[in-house]
């Protein structure tokens, strides 16, 4: 395709590419959870979130919060997740962004990646929080492999996430 | 980059509403999303058509993809094997494996001929198989310890039934799809399998705790009846599992907390086997007539 869109058809092509990138990625990033890894720690990022995120932080104008929701539900239908679990925290999520950034003037690398630590502490707790809740006491401590690995697995989803970005606003 | 200085979208009044209406839909999503999570408290069977129907919808990707990582890891095994000089250990390893198991049931089957001997004919056994399954996944980013099975109610495959393989027990089926089920394995918090000591006897409650390991409670106080490298199998005990299923190992002691280590690992073995229930009226919901006086006596 040239770098100019020639017809309408070609304009076409390319908003539904501006739009449906970021919720395919998240999409794909929950198909993760069907790989046939079997571990008895919980050790591996919850890739899914992190790509949310990364999105959320990188562009906060694409989606209002509550395109959550749908994204979450998918997630849960995948996961295996109680349905509403990750609906529920990602929706807070978002809420909860969309305040930070009202109040924040000016995210830089360092803040972004001190907001998505944030955020992926709050998935954490509020996942072992609800497992708890429907009977699995476990204790608190069993998370930290997973959150730290997430919190060092968020630089590198984000730097997917940007290539897809540049990809996704390309001509 | 900078966020806009005001919240506002414009001076448009349709961006503006849009925006507030958006709010507003997030919010009342979140509340709906925790009345959902408040019925599968209550009613954890609730969305099982639901999740099911997921469940068979991705049937194909995880099953496929298995054979794949399979053989990767067994390239993974064969070279760690030669660097450890190990074909002959792998194969001392797998004998070794093989006898243990042999002494368990022998152990367990003298203890229980001590036990048939003294209630003759008490029993009512139904261990018949349901299926042969492959266990294709597991939620490895969640603090639930669940795996994926590779049959699913068209097999016969019911929630509630118990999963073994040939190693030891798996754990005990929760969600079921035409072809696809999800397990709760013997290591997550919600599990609780009732299990014997097999050098003596002793009854206890084996509790997962979320990594991989087993916690065992219990009803005597004081001294810890367990040791180092004790052997534990299911006792029967609730009508759930078959009696002398192999559970786990003692790992370790500490003070009155015993930690015990499952005997068939979920990531390593090949076949499991779904069983019917060990005592099916043990799983059946109360008849009328003892719901009613139940509920008489609580009153």
């Amino acid at each position: 395709m040239s770098r100019i869109a020639g017809s309408s058809r070609d304009v076409a092509i390319l908003g539904m590419r501006r739009q449906a990138v970021p919720v395919l990625s998240t999409f794909a990033a929950s198909l993760v959870d069907l790989l046939p890894i079997v571990v008895s720690w919980t050790i591996v990022p919850d890739f899914a979130f992190l790509v949310l995120i990364a999105w959320r932080l990188l562009r906060p104008e694409i989606w209002q919060a509550h395109m959550a929701l749908p994204l979450g539900l998918f997630n849960d239908l995948i996961a295996g997740h109680p349905i509403g679990q990750s609906m529920a925290i990602w929706t807070m999520t978002f809420l909860i962004l969309d305040l930070v950034d009202s109040r924040v003037g000016w995210r830089d690398y360092w803040m972004d990646w001190l907001f998505a630590s944030l955020a992926i502490l709050f998935n954490g707790l509020g996942a072992w929080y609800i497992a708890r809740l429907m009977g699995s006491v476990t204790p608190l401590g069993l998370l930290a492999p997973q959150i730290a690995l997430s919190i060092f697995a968020y630089p590198i989803v984000a730097r997917l996430v940007i290539g897809l970005d540049r990809w996704r606003l390309s001509r | 980059m900078a966020a806009p200085s005001t919240r506002r979208p414009g001076f448009s009044r349709r961006a503006q509403y849009g925006l507030f209406l958006g709010y507003v839909l997030a919010v009342a999503g979140v509340l709906f999303s925790v009345l959902l999570l408040l019925i599968a408290i209550v009613d954890p069977a609730g969305f099982n058509a639901l999740k099911g129907a997921a469940l068979d919808i991705t049937r194909p990707i995880s099953s496929g993809s298995r054979s794949v990582v399979t053989s990767i890891e067994n390239v993974g095994t064969s070279i760690g094997d030669y660097f450890r000089a190990g074909s002959q250990n792998a194969e001392l390893k797998r004998r070794l494996a093989e006898s243990r198991r042999r002494l368990i049931q022998a152990k367990a089957t003298e203890l229980e001929n001590k036990r048939l001997k003294a209630l003759l004919g008490l029993t009512q056994e139904t261990p018949d198989e349901v299926a042969l399954a492959q266990i294709v996944g597991s939620s490895f980013d969640s603090p639930r310890r669940l795996g994926t099975l590779s049959v699913g109610a068209s097999s016969g495959v019911r929630p509630g039934q118990p999963v073994r393989a040939a190693e030891g027990l798996i754990g005990r089926v929760l969600e079921t799809g035409r072809w696809a089920s999800r397990v709760l394995l013997i290591s997550d918090g919600a599990s609780n399998v009732p299990v014997r000591l097999v050098r003596d006897g002793t009854a206890a409650i084996a509790t997962g705790r979320g990594d991989g390991t087993l916690e065992l409670k219990t009803l005597e106080v004081g001294k810890n009846p367990f040791r180092r490298g004790d052997i534990l199998t299911t006792s029967g005990v609730g009508g759930i599992f078959p009696p002398n299923i192999p559970v786990g190992v003692v790992v370790k002691i500490e003070g009155d907390r015993t930690v015990a280590r499952p005997l068939a690992d979920p990531s390593a073995i090949d076949h499991a086997v779904v069983l019917n229930i060990y005592q099916p009226l043990a799983d059946a919901p109360l008849s009328p007539q003892s719901e009613t006086s139940l509920k008489g006596a609580g009153q």
